[in-house]
């Protein structure tokens, strides 16, 4: 019997239709409303087992009576809720994300099951040392990895963050001088191109910040530095390679400086996926730097978090480092906690977190590092700054470098000048890159470049995709100039939000659900 | 009545013994859309050149210092609901503080509205 | 190697493209003294099997909550997550996403920490949340500058029911912060010496309920005896399925609610990654440390979020600013917002009951046992015992039976004789009857 249904198989020119779809989805791009909205405080998507309920138990009068207004919802509205959500970001799976200064580099998901293995995953930090052998191994390993990769003799794991690990850091800097009876010294020596936490830990530990300026060639003179210091100073906090991209050719003397002025050397380890296996930040005469497991070593962003910030220290700086540590006595590891009796730390500055650091990155870093092995880091720290040079070559002549055109490390900066005939801005710029598929590179950091666009590629970007990166940007600096900005500025036009209000954010802020807020906003 | 400025964009607009500070309209086109106005509390007293409030933006915090020595007898609450109005009409409804004057010789250390004028013309 | 897309041939090229011969030009800047002309002394790449077996032997030698009965709390906590949450977070565009800098491709996350922050509003009773800290430890120290700022007075007065190891981080900031803690004797909270210690030169009271000894409180006095002398109540809750169950910390007075979020969505993890909560009333917001999601439109009126709200912190204050801290806890934050999304209110509400009423069920087994002595009275779902022989050896010797029966208060208290004797344990939904069995025998063995 013949199947008479047949129907067309060739597309037929049609026309385009502007309309707004219904549900305001397009195609597989869906909006997504809040759980508030969705959920309800009887649905939930959890079963549990019978048991002997207890009326309250002993609970009393502190018992909970009123509702919280938590919504609930079944399993597979929660996973449609955040799959849908989900395709709403984008992410370095999805393209190159070169971000200056973030080290945006792939994440092995091979961290991912390593550091679910039930042998780490299900494991209490204040268990009896004997049945977390395996864990103190791990981080007894990480921290000697860390330590040969930088040249350093001293390490704590236990910062929960790079910002945590420059607190870290510093912390260890005033107690050394304390120790030495200059604890008077009362001013941290801050480049102007410097990181925000590098000025805010100083003021949080009550350091005045002394700044200087780089030279027009966008580096850090030992001249600049020498006129900086004097016998108030504590602490000097420089990047390495700098903000600008660029290595800090008088670094060593700077450090001799800094020393003969009976001040510390605290370096930022943000960038050091440029030197990593070339370069032993121990050998620049530096005395703390934290380092970003989540930049250099792989570790997953996540979102903006959790991140991990080791510290490394030189031989002036290790005894004060922070509890707990793991010390090897004969066959077996032990975690010193700073109690007295165990003597085994006595100097330590005192305890920056609860538990010991961030297990869960522990294990992702040193995956990554065993993968790549040493000469797979060296030679990823050489291609991540082979890649920035490239694209520093392939764009120098639409873009505007600072301090001249010179060799960069592994991101190279560029200014707005370029633009300045042009109505578009740095941050036009950045909107048409979202709109071609690409996130932008970090824009208006370090404040020292007006309008400054900073580009890290990192090592794991092929050469196609950094040359469809490098043609892309040439063709919106084009049209930049003449009819074309006005284009630019009205971007983005192809993601699921339009530029958002964030002076309405900030003048009126709604920072959580409270039922009718939305008809509040709509009125304004 | 009369209006001074400062290299940092404060004005001061004298009525009386008192001095009413804010910032100029320069100021807050640099500044961007203000969202929020940290003001001092009434009574604090301030040399020249203190720190006296802070403004910010989205992207940007300014830290305001007082053009003169003097102490705060009052402080422009309508900026704590409506900081649009630094952006509006910043040297009229949108006033930060008002000072009592310690030192009229210190008004002679400031900037004419003319000389303002040609030092912000400068700046571009 | 297989993370890198170049060839040989690819480097070659490129470096003709830039102009130079080899890639050690690029390092010209680098002094000579201190290039490495070899490599450090640590191992070359490794195939991911190679990789698998050298951490899998690893964690093999450690002894996890799946493989014996376990009743470890002491402020990071055994509880069974919900499938879906690890999958949702192992998404690429939550996994490898960055911080939500460019809001126009960054909406999931900045809804998700939207929903995350209302979600810890309403559990604590507060009226605004950010977007998390690192930890519950780390909130603490933050709520305790933030108290400061916000009273101008420097001095925090800590209950001697907090966690002994979060009394440490608050002593080490304090220290090289130069302002000043009253640190009261460690043991069950009590409000009267609490009290006692608040003057007129105290910014904040800093009390933990459940305290660390497992005992829950009504902390009403507190609140009031501190807010009559012009301090703010910081309360820590370190078992946030706790709020599940109990009046919430906003309800009793509370100012600024600081806790650890492990319990909802992430693991054990031997002490890390972590998620810190913080919560505080809307007129203190400008004061509030942390990232924070917030509600806007886009240009076309739809709906968006943006993180907002930025001049407090360290990339525009700098020096200024509210804090040093960058990062939140990102994916965990997802994590804890994804499982409390599948409980809601109702799965939570039963979650806590069921942890009590097991708590309460083997409280009462232990205390059947000669010589064991339950010392707390009040309590959710951790609690103190004292047994009559020293405490850290029981639990050594347990350990070494396969079952992880505990905290000794010597771990964390090893300088005060008087806790000596004393085992916190925590009974949470994973705790079997069969898992009770085998610890009352083998405590009853251990204390023969």
């Amino acid at each position: 019997m013949m199947n008479r249904e047949g129907r067309p198989t060739t597309p037929k020119v049609s026309g385009e239709f502007a309309r707004d779809t219904f549900t305001g989805n397009k195609g597989l791009q869906a909006e997504e409303a809040l759980i508030f909205e969705l959920g309800s405080i009887d649905q939930c998507g959890v079963d549990f087992d019978d048991f002997d309920d207890q009326p309250d138990g002993n609970l009393g009068e502190l018992a909970r009576s009123a509702p919280i207004g938590l919504p609930g919802l079944s399993e597979p509205e929660v996973m449609r809720h955040y799959v849908r959500l989900s395709k709403m970001n984008y992410s370095i799976d999805a393209g190159i994300y070169p971000l200056g200064s973030c080290t945006m580099k792939h994440n092995p998901r091979l961290n991912e099951k390593l550091a679910r293995l039930p042998g780490f995953a299900a494991l209490h930090p204040l268990q009896p040392e004997q049945t977390v052998q395996g864990a103190l191994e791990l981080m007894e390993t990480l921290s000697h990895w860390l330590m040969e990769i930088t040249g350093m003799p001293g390490v704590t794991l236990s910062p929960k963050a790079g910002a945590h690990g420059e607190l870290c850091g510093m912390i260890a800097i005033k107690a050394a001088l304390e120790a030495r009876g200059e604890g008077a010294r009362s001013v941290i020596v801050v480049p102007e191109s410097a990181h925000g936490t590098n000025p805010a830990t100083a003021a949080l530990l009550g350091y005045k910040v002394r700044s200087v300026a780089s030279g027009d060639d966008g580096l850090m003179s030992v001249e600049a530095v020498k006129a900086a210091l004097d016998d108030d100073v504590a602490g000097i906090m420089l990047t390495n390679p700098n903000t600008c991209g660029l290595f800090e050719p008088e670094i060593v003397e700077i450090a001799e400086a800094v020393h003969k002025a009976g001040a510390y050397f605290y370096c930022d380890g943000a960038n050091l996926n440029a030197i990593a296996g070339r370069v032993r930040p121990g050998d620049l005469g530096i005395d703390a730097m934290h380092i970003n497991l989540h930049k250099t070593f792989s570790t997953p962003h996540g979102g903006g978090g959790p991140g991990s910030g080791p510290v490394v220290f030189s031989e002036a700086l290790a005894p004060f480092a922070p509890y707990p540590a793991v010390k090897r006595d004969g066959d077996i590891l032990r975690l010193d906690e700073g109690h007295g009796a165990q003597g085994l730390k006595a100097d330590a500055f005192g305890r920056l977190t609860a538990f010991h650091g961030q297990m869960g990155m522990f294990v992702r870093a040193l995956s990554y590092m065993l993968s790549h092995g040493i000469d797979g880091i060296r030679q990823a720290s050489e291609d991540a700054v082979l890649n920035a040079n490239y694209m520093r070559v392939r764009l120098r002549d639409v873009l505007n470098q600072p301090f001249g055109d010179k060799i960069c490390m592994h991101e190279v900066l560029f200014d707005d000048s370029s633009l300045k005939d042009s109505d578009a801005s740095t941050l036009d710029v950045a909107k048409a890159l979202i709109d071609e598929g690409f996130h932008p590179m970090t824009v208006y950091f370090p404040l020292v470049a007006h309008g400054a666009m900073l580009i890290e590629p990192t090592e794991s970007e092929s050469r196609a995709t950094l040359d469809q990166f490098i043609d892309t940007l040439r063709d919106i600096c084009e049209r930049a100039s003449g009819d074309g900005a006005a284009e630019l500025q009205a971007a983005p036009i192809h993601t699921p939000r339009r530029r958002l209000d964030e002076t309405l954010a900030a003048r009126k802020p709604v920072l959580r659900w409270v039922g009718d807020e939305r008809e509040a906003l709509a009125a304004e | 009545m009369s209006i001074y400025y400062t290299k940092d964009h404060e004005y001061i607009r004298v009525e009386g013994d008192l001095g009413v500070v804010g910032i100029s309209n320069y100021a807050q086109e640099q500044l961007g859309d203000i969202v929020y106005v940290e003001l001092p509390d009434v009574g604090k007293a301030f040399e020249l050149g203190d720190e006296a409030a802070v403004v910010e933006s989205v992207k940007a915090a300014s830290e305001i210092y007082s053009p003169i020595s003097g102490e705060v007898v009052e402080t422009n609450e309508d900026l704590n609901d409506n900081p649009a109005l630094v952006n509006e009409t910043p040297e009229d409804g949108a006033w930060f503080i008002k000072l009592k004057i310690s030192d009229n010789d210190e008004l002679e250390k400031l900037m004419s509205a003319d000389e303002y004028s040609a030092y912000v013309e400068g700046l571009a | 190697m297989r993370y890198l897309p170049h060839s040989d041939a690819d480097r070659r090229s490129m470096l003709a493209e830039i102009g130079v011969k080899s890639v050690d030009d690029l390092f010209a800047d680098v002094p000579s003294s201190v290039r490495l002309s070899e490599l450090p002394d640590l191992a070359h790449h490794t195939s991911e099997m190679g990789v698998e077996r050298i951490v899998s032997d690893m964690a093999k030698k450690n002894l996890s909550a799946e493989d014996a009965p376990f009743f470890v709390g002491g402020g990071a906590y055994h509880h069974h997550v919900p499938s879906s949450v690890d999958h949702i977070i192992q998404r690429s565009e939550f996994l490898t996403s960055y911080t939500p800098y460019q809001p126009e491709v960054s909406q999931g996350t900045l809804q998700y920490l939207y929903e995350f922050q209302s979600q810890v509003a309403m559990l604590t009773g507060m009226e605004i949340a950010n977007a998390s800290m690192y930890d519950g430890s780390t909130a603490t120290a933050e709520a305790v500058l933030m108290a400061h700022r916000l009273t101008r007075r420097e001095k925090a007065v800590v209950s001697g029911g907090l966690h002994p190891q979060y009394t440490e981080v608050l002593r080490t900031i304090a220290k090289y912060s130069e302002t000043a803690l009253n640190e009261l004797a460690p043991g069950p909270q009590l409000a009267a010496t609490i009290i006692d210690a608040i003057d007129d030169e105290t910014s904040c009271v800093v009390v933990q309920n459940p305290d660390f000894f497992g005992g829950i409180h009504d902390l009403q006095d507190i609140a009031d005896a501190a807010h009559a002398k012009g301090a703010l109540m910081i309360v820590v809750v370190t078992e946030i399925i706790s709020l599940g169950a109990m009046r919430s910390p906003g309800e009793m007075g509370a100012d600024i609610v600081v806790g650890e979020g492990q319990s909802l969505g992430n693991g054990l993890n031997f002490g890390g990654p972590y998620v810190g909560l913080l919560a505080t009333r809307k007129k203190f917001l400008r004061q509030m440390p942390g990232r924070v999601s917030g509600q806007t439109v886009d240009q076309n009126g739809q709906r968006g979020f943006v993180l907002t709200l930025s001049a407090r912190e360290q990339h525009i204050r700098r020096e200024k600013a509210t804090s040093n801290i960058c990062t939140n806890s990102g994916l965990c934050s997802l994590a804890f917002t994804i499982h409390l999304t599948l409980l809601g209110e109702k799965g939570l509400r039963k979650l806590a009951r069921i942890n009590h009423t097991r708590a309460v069920k083997l409280a009462t087994r232990l205390a059947e046992i000669e010589g064991v002595d339950l010392v707390t009275d009040r309590y959710f779902n951790e609690f103190t015992i004292s047994v009559p022989k020293d405490a850290g050896q029981v639990i050594n010797k347990l350990a070494d039976q396969g079952i992880l029966a505990g905290l000794a208060v010597s771990r964390l208290l090893p300088d005060h004789a008087q806790f000596k004797n004393l085992i916190v344990l925590a009974v949470t939904e994973t705790v079997s009857d069969g898992d009770m069995d085998r610890l009352c025998a083998g405590l009853e063995g251990v204390l023969s």
